[in-house]
């Protein structure tokens, strides 16, 4: 067999719509075996919270604030016409009536393919968010120098 | 014929038909056969190649009697 094609993703914002892109290119290229690497910064972050609702989660008053502001993976807005959050859930409506594997769905399915999920270790600083607050197949926290050591070789996108 | 399963992903899209086809696959003991309906597109087009480059086996790819459905056979 040939040497193990490579995708790796920054996930950079925590829009509905650009979750369910990574996700999507994620779960696609894993089925079809490519290693896969997600490294998540920022509103990103957002997606592989243990919490996914809106929740205070995070050390000190401000991340707290953003935390309640922003949520998790079902508070994810879309990047347009979000209609203060009526969006995100016609779009799962729009998605099963269609039988289009929703966000969760895709989150679930890239977890069953081992896909490798990394945590910004710069972005969780100013976010006061800490390896408790995520999912347990986060991997590692990481920095820029370690996700460039893992993506090399292979294709880089940012979302 | 060998022990196998069979999975229907006539009504699924990109890229849950490639996901459910590997999971299926990688829950399979070696020599098992896997089937998988699809229609017409890309899941027809991608799913025997794919399936090759990761070192199963495509025993055939045939249409059936349904309009549209296609049956691919993948040995693991």
């Amino acid at each position: 067999m040939n040497e193990q094609k490579k995708l790796s993703i920054i996930s950079f914002s925590g829009d509905f719509d650009k979750l369910t892109a990574v996700f999507t290119l994620a779960t696609g290229a894993a089925a079809v075996g490519y290693e896969v690497n997600l490294f998540f910064t920022f509103w990103g972050l957002d997606a592989i919270k243990i919490e996914q609702g809106r929740s205070p989660v995070g050390k000190g008053f401000l991340p707290r604030i953003f935390g309640l502001l922003m949520g998790g993976l079902k508070s994810s807005p879309v990047s347009r016409l979000n209609f203060s959050g009526v969006s995100p859930h016609i779009f799962r409506y729009m998605m099963r009536k269609n039988n289009v594997a929703t966000l969760e769905e895709l989150v679930e399915a890239a977890k069953e393919l081992g896909i490798n999920f990394y945590a910004c270790e710069m972005a969780m600083h100013i976010l006061g968010l800490e390896k408790k607050d995520f999912i347990p197949e986060v991997k590692d926290i990481i920095g820029v120098t370690s996700f460039l050591k893992i993506a090399d070789g292979g294709q880089t996108l940012f979302i | 014929m060998a022990k196998y399963q069979q999975i229907d992903l006539t009504k699924e899209h990109c890229p849950m038909t490639f996901v459910k086809t590997k999971i299926a696959l990688s829950k399979l003991q070696k020599g098992e056969v896997l089937i998988v309906l699809v229609t017409e597109g890309e899941a027809l087009e991608n799913i025997p190649s794919s399936a090759t480059e990761q070192g199963y086996e495509v025993i055939s790819v045939t249409k059936t009697e349904k309009n549209g459905v296609h049956q691919i056979e993948i040995r693991k």
